[in-house]
């Protein structure tokens, strides 16, 4: 029996792998195309934003300061920017430098990379090496978050559909859903003074002066974790409310359903019917809500750092657009967002193997 | 037995409206929620009249200080509510300067009194004030009523958080209703038409949810020409509100369309000649329009959380306009907070507001829900 069960399981996989899923994954991915294209697009928009040309502000900017510039730089600078261009050309130049930058370039002289995202003004160096600083921390800090929310919000969410209208389905919803109506921002410095109120130590930043300079061991690890407390609950607890809201009323809808009755009238425990049937069916919605999730989290996390200091894309990403260091901005926006459409892409395969229909109906999203 | 029969009747003639309405009196924390939004949103309305002092009034005397504090007994007698002025008292050694109550007269807090001009719901103009404090007991002047405490100018925070929600509670709904039709809109196209058209409406609804909000805030306000008026200003946050939240409501209405557009209803009126526009617009939307109505309630509470996000970051009203968020930027540091902690007092109404405005929501989700 259990052999026989085994069997029709993987011989099922490999059907699945052969037909409907391979094609419905090229279908996605094909898809992200022109989604990449439609982000380029709208942040080479939000490059050109600012008034005048970029190259002109710095030479201007950099001979207010008393600083000498060479002719030549500058020519460099608007021949490398493509500023003589018509708008589309720029458009494209400024994608196929980033994809490929050839050898004999001024950029790949000077930093030996082929991807040559421009110059961020404000850090004084290349654009990308400012992004990629940050960008291991950012993921791994939202990747953090998202398994707190989804941890502290699943529960909530199984507890109040199990038990609707009861003391413990309006505590546990208000709870969950105080994280989302407190301003992240005032949570954050409210949790800060509380925390030095009690431990004399505000807690600010993810780092001490002392990690910074040696790196995060073994040793300093723990501070580094207790550091990573107060942007966990300001950050992690603001999402949680749209989480606990979907699941509890797909489990509504799904405890009512026949399927739920008749496995109650066959005596299944109540335990096995809640966790193993109307659970998984519930949660396909969240799973495929994955990358607006992640979104809403780098765009929450912004203010949330600022506040607290937090060594996060985030804040860079705010200073640039206020200092119109726009290349940068963009950089960091174009990175996001394309992080946002792998999650959704992720999210969408995972559903996709989770849930048979939707491969058949071409991904009803 | 007859009165359950006629129970039954009832049940089966009610109108879907009616149905939702009986469902959502049961979900007591929406019914509770209700009522406390109606009464928010009265006070917002009669915020004139309600507020002791109007937007611009200040006191520099004030600056900073915690809620006045609110005494019964003069003398050992009771004389009724009443607040004590404040007075500078100098300390000789250091020459720091402190306020204290000058209790040699007390200031009864009176009912109906005039104080500042206003325009009455912008029809009439008044002086009227539901509370405040006039002469003191020997004929003094200059004592204030500060019951939330004062900000670092002066002004009652009370007042402007009563003012405040004037533009607070309405900037959201006006730009939740946009976003409605916004997203109803391309939504049902999206999902009526199908194939290239709604292969490009949601790889922009895509995109859009995919990009991280800040940058498409301060590309937005960016476009805000500056110097622009109160009014104009708050014209153009609605429009940047409803811009950034439409997708999620254009998403709900497509999938609705996606299962809807096949059925023989459907296909019967496209065979009578009814124009496409009709269909989406007469039969289509009012089969889903209560998941609609939740929905809206829902998008709110994002945009008032938004709203102060956008105040924090500097983005959003400015003075002299007032709203929550703008009454929030006081308190935007440790320092504020451990100094002042009477100006977190706004962020009490942001809390119930959304709060309730979830509640609501959930409460007519249940309501809307046919299975129960």
């Amino acid at each position: 029996m259990e052999e026989k069960t085994k069997n029709r399981f993987w011989n099922g996989i490999v059907e699945f792998f052969k037909k409907d899923l391979v094609s419905y994954i090229i279908k996605r991915v094909l898809m992200f195309i022109p989604t990449l294209f439609l982000i380029s697009i709208l942040v080479f928009f939000v490059i050109q934003l600012p008034p005048g040309d970029y190259v002109t502000a710095h030479i201007a900017a950099l001979a207010s300061e008393g600083e000498y510039v060479d002719a030549n730089y500058a020519a460099d600078l608007r021949a490398d920017y493509g500023l003589d261009l018509p708008v589309y050309q720029q458009y494209i130049k400024w994608i196929k430098d980033i994809v490929w930058t050839p050898t004999d370039s001024a950029y790949y002289r000077l930093y030996h990379s082929h991807h040559n995202w421009k110059y961020s003004f404000a850090y004084g160096r290349d654009v990308w090496s400012v992004v990629e600083e940050r960008l291991g921390l950012t993921i791994g800090v939202t990747a953090v978050i998202m398994i707190f929310q989804y941890l502290v919000s699943l529960p909530i969410a199984v507890y109040a559909s199990t038990h609707q209208y009861s003391p413990g389905d309006y505590i546990t919803s208000i709870i969950g859903f105080l994280g989302t109506a407190i301003p992240n921002f005032i949570f954050a410095i409210i949790l800060m003074y509380l925390s030095y109120k009690w431990t004399g130590n505000a807690n600010v930043g993810l780092f001490t002066p002392e990690m910074l300079q040696n790196g995060i061991h073994l040793y300093n690890f723990g501070d580094f974790l207790k550091r990573m407390i107060i942007p966990i609950i300001v950050i992690g607890t603001s999402g949680t409310c749209g989480i606990i809201r979907s699941v509890r009323a797909q489990m509504l809808d799904e405890v009512a359903k026949q399927y739920t009755l008749t496995a109650r009238a066959k005596g299944v425990p109540e335990h096995t019917i809640i966790m193993k049937y109307c659970f998984r069916a519930a949660i396909n919605p969240t799973v495929s809500g994955l990358g607006g999730v992640l979104a809403s989290l780098f765009s929450g996390s912004t203010v949330t750092a600022m506040v607290l200091n937090m060594q996060i894309q985030g804040p860079v990403l705010f200073k640039a657009l206020q200092a119109q260091d726009m290349y940068l901005a963009g950089a960091i926006v174009m990175v996001q967002a394309v992080l946002v459409v792998v999650g959704v892409l992720i999210s969408d395969i995972a559903l996709a193997f989770l849930d048979p229909r939707i491969r058949y109906s071409g991904g009803g999203r | 037995m007859a009165k359950k029969v006629k129970s039954k009747d009832d049940y089966y003639l009610a109108s879907q409206w009616t149905l939702m309405a009986r469902k959502l009196k049961k979900h007591k924390l929406a019914r509770v929620s209700m009522v406390i939004l109606i009464i928010l949103y009265i006070g917002a309305i009669f915020a004139d009249f309600l507020a002791p002092y109007s937007l611009e009034e200040f006191d520099p005397l004030y600056r900073n200080t915690a809620p006045t504090a609110i005494h019964t007994k003069y003398d050992g007698e009771n004389v009724g509510l009443f607040v004590y002025k404040l007075d500078k008292q100098i300390n000789k050694k250091d020459f720091s300067v402190t306020l204290q109550e000058d209790t040699s007269e007390y200031y009864k807090i009176k009912f109906f009194v005039h104080g500042s001009e206003y325009k009455f719901l912008g029809l009439f103009k008044s002086d009227l004030h539901l509370f405040g404090v006039e002469q003191g007991s020997n004929g003094g002047t200059g004592a204030k009523i500060m019951l939330f405490g004062a900000d670092s100018l002066g002004r009652d925070i009370f007042s402007r958080v009563l003012l405040g929600s004037r533009i607070s509670l309405s900037i959201p709904f006006a730009s939740a209703i946009i976003s409605f039709f916004l997203g109803i809109t391309i939504g049902s196209i999206s999902g009526y038409f199908g194939g290239k058209v709604d292969m490009v409406i949601q790889r922009i609804i895509e995109v859009i949810g995919a990009v991280p909000q800040i940058p498409l805030w301060m590309a937005l306000s960016a476009a805000i020409p500056p110097g622009v008026s109160t009014i104009k200003m708050y014209f153009y946050m609605t429009i940047i509100l409803s811009f950034i939240n439409w997708t999620g409501m254009a998403r709900v209405v497509r999938g609705k369309f996606l299962s809807l557009k096949n059925e023989d209803y459907v296909m019967a009126a496209r065979l009578s000649g009814v124009s496409t526009w009709k269909i989406i617009w007469k039969h289509l939307v009012p089969g889903f329009m209560s998941y609609l109505i939740v929905n809206l309630t829902l998008g709110i509470p994002g945009s008032i959380v938004g709203e102060t996000s956008m105040s924090y970051l500097g983005l959003g009203i400015k003075s002299p306009a007032t709203s929550w968020g703008v009454l929030l930027q006081e308190a935007s540091s440790v320092t504020d907070v451990a100094t002042n902690p009477h100006k977190l007092i706004p962020i009490i109404f942001v809390v119930i507001t959304v709060l309730a405005y979830n509640f609501l929501g959930d409460g007519m989700r249940d309501a809307a829900d046919p299975y129960k």
